[in-house]
């Protein structure tokens, strides 16, 4: 198959339509504007409905309906947006419906700006809904993973009866890099999606008796029994969506630990210490809910520090020191507000690190 | 082989168009490209640049630290991303738009009049198209053949029209 130069939104966008997204609803925030942007004009010609909803909490709660009802539904925005669909995404793992979410991140809090961050790291794996819940959350370092991720995805949110975020950032959003798009998947028809989601309120079930999608459960020990079947679910995830990459992890004496956008300055960064005769690896987790904890086993003898690289002032080295658990110290470097650091930066302040640690 | 390029000018002026039509004819000619703009509340007349990468090796980082190439469409453009530049590598300076030239001595400057070849074709809008030529020319980025091809698929259609000003533009220096 040839591949295609695309812009990180375009593709996808394009990545849903072809993993047979049929419904979208969205709401325009930089830096993911072209996704619902191409959207509004691909999405229909693909036999799907599009929606401008009036706000991001209107969105998620249409993706809640349309989801409900046996769509198989995508959602996009940034940072801000995704804290105001917080409430919904609630709702939505409760009521057990599937859908994919894509949170092309910037900076915060608040509205804070729109460069490239990944504060959302907590937002996005500790959730900011209520409840006992938990939301898979893949973080892509490049176009194609993206594209190949978010395809995937549909079948993951429909097999555990929840939402997936997708979490990229703003230069991955608005970057270009070669693509090989998948086929299309092709849309369920209403026979298809009453077989596959027998759950799905369609209006003409295969059985008697209602469907119902609800999160209200006023007798406790109702609650407890639907959220404990909810999370023997989360536990079957946390088996078998355990994702991540690794680099040099035999011979490293820094051993990095980033995903997304900084991976990819992690990797140079790798390059120039290599340059000055001083080894280094990582680990990239692409699954951050479920962290990829046992990747830290394969920390070789030499390593001297781990050191957790973030666009924010440094969330996710909570769980890199859970991972670790004591068996190496823990460094952070990070720059936060939007500024991405250059790879020249990152060498250097690894450097400092290791020497502080020897 | 790995060229980093640094494209930037004023909204408009077409330095991310041209960009953009380098990463695409250096992934025809089956290169690895990255294509990362700035972006901002940017509008026509504002600033906007480009980094781009065309490597025969993955490109594990989008971002640069030192450019081979700088692109400059305008003043403020040289000034700003002048320094970025290797020793031995190439500043184009627009000068139709740039009265000054490059403070480097150990680069190779060029300076194009670009906007005032465009205006000689009868088409000001085509001078950023003039300056790619002067690039292929110059930097072996890309061949002309693949930019030609991207130039057809870019102006198809409704766009078809603008096909033969943009090819005499890219042919003021790239014969």
């Amino acid at each position: 198959m040839s591949k295609v130069l695309m812009k990180g939104n375009e593709a996808f966008a394009e990545a849903a339509i072809r993993g047979g997204c049929n419904c979208y609803f969205g709401y325009p925030i930089t830096p993911q504007n072209e996704v619902p942007e191409y959207m509004s004009h691909e999405l229909p010609k693909a036999g799907g409905k599009f929606v401008q909803a009036e706000s991001e909490l209107a969105a998620v709660n249409m993706a809640y309906g349309a989801a409900a009802s046996g769509g198989r539904v995508f959602i996009s925005t940034s940072s801000p947006g995704l804290a105001l669909m917080q409430e919904g995404l609630g709702f939505i793992c409760s009521c057990e419906v599937p859908l994919v979410a894509m949170n092309v991140s910037r900076g915060g809090p608040g509205v804070g700006g729109i460069q490239p961050g990944q504060a959302d790291y907590f937002q996005v794996t500790r959730g900011g809904y209520n409840g006992d819940a938990k939301i898979p959350v893949f973080a892509p370092s490049t176009i194609q993973e993206s594209v190949d991720m978010i395809y995937e995805c549909f079948d993951i949110a429909d097999k555990y009866r929840n939402p997936v975020i997708i979490f990229a950032d703003g230069m991955l959003g608005q970057m270009m890099e070669p693509v090989e798009l998948p086929p299309h998947k092709g849309l369920a028809t209403p026979e298809e999606i009453r077989e596959k989601k027998p759950w799905a309120i369609t209006g003409k079930n295969n059985h008697e008796g209602r469907n119902v999608v609800k999160s209200l459960r006023l007798q406790p020990d109702v609650l407890e029994k639907h959220v404990e079947m909810l999370f023997e679910k989360y536990a079957e995830a946390e088996k078998e969506l355990v994702r991540y990459k690794t680099m040099n992890l035999d011979e490293a004496e820094i051993v990095f630990v980033a995903f997304g956008t900084m991976s990819r300055i992690c990797a140079e960064a790798i390059e120039l210490l290599e340059e000055k005769g001083v080894k280094a690896g990582m680990i990239r987790p692409i699954s951050l809910w479920p962290f990829p904890k046992k990747a830290f086993d394969e920390i070789g003898s030499k390593a001297k520090i781990v050191i957790s690289t973030e666009l924010s002032m440094g969330q996710m080295i909570e769980d890199v020191k859970m991972a670790v658990a004591g068996r190496w110290p823990v460094g952070l470097i990070n720059r936060t507000g939007g500024i991405v650091p250059s790879s020249i930066e990152v060498a250097e302040r690894a450097l400092k690190a290791l020497e502080e640690v020897k | 082989m790995k060229k980093k390029m640094f494209f930037a000018g004023s909204g408009g002026q077409g330095a991310l168009a041209i960009g953009q039509m380098i990463a695409k004819a250096g992934m025809e000619e089956g290169n690895e490209v990255t294509w990362l703009p700035s972006y901002g509340p940017e509008m026509r007349g504002g600033t906007a640049n480009c980094t781009v990468i065309v490597s025969d090796k993955p490109i594990s980082c989008p971002l640069i630290n030192d450019a081979d190439v700088l692109v400059a469409m305008n003043l403020p453009s040289l000034r700003k991303f002048e320094s970025m530049v290797n020793p031995g590598g190439c500043i184009f300076i627009n000068s139709s738009m740039v009265p000054e030239t490059s403070s480097r001595t150990d680069v190779k400057v060029i300076e194009i009049p670009a906007n005032e070849k465009a205006q000689e074709l009868g088409n000001d809008r085509a001078a950023n198209i003039v300056m790619l030529g002067a690039i292929l020319v110059e930097t072996n980025c890309c061949r002309k053949d693949t930019i030609m091809h991207q130039m057809e698929k870019m102006f198809s259609g409704r766009k078809a029209k603008f096909l033969p000003a943009n090819i005499a533009a890219l042919e003021v220096y790239c014969k």
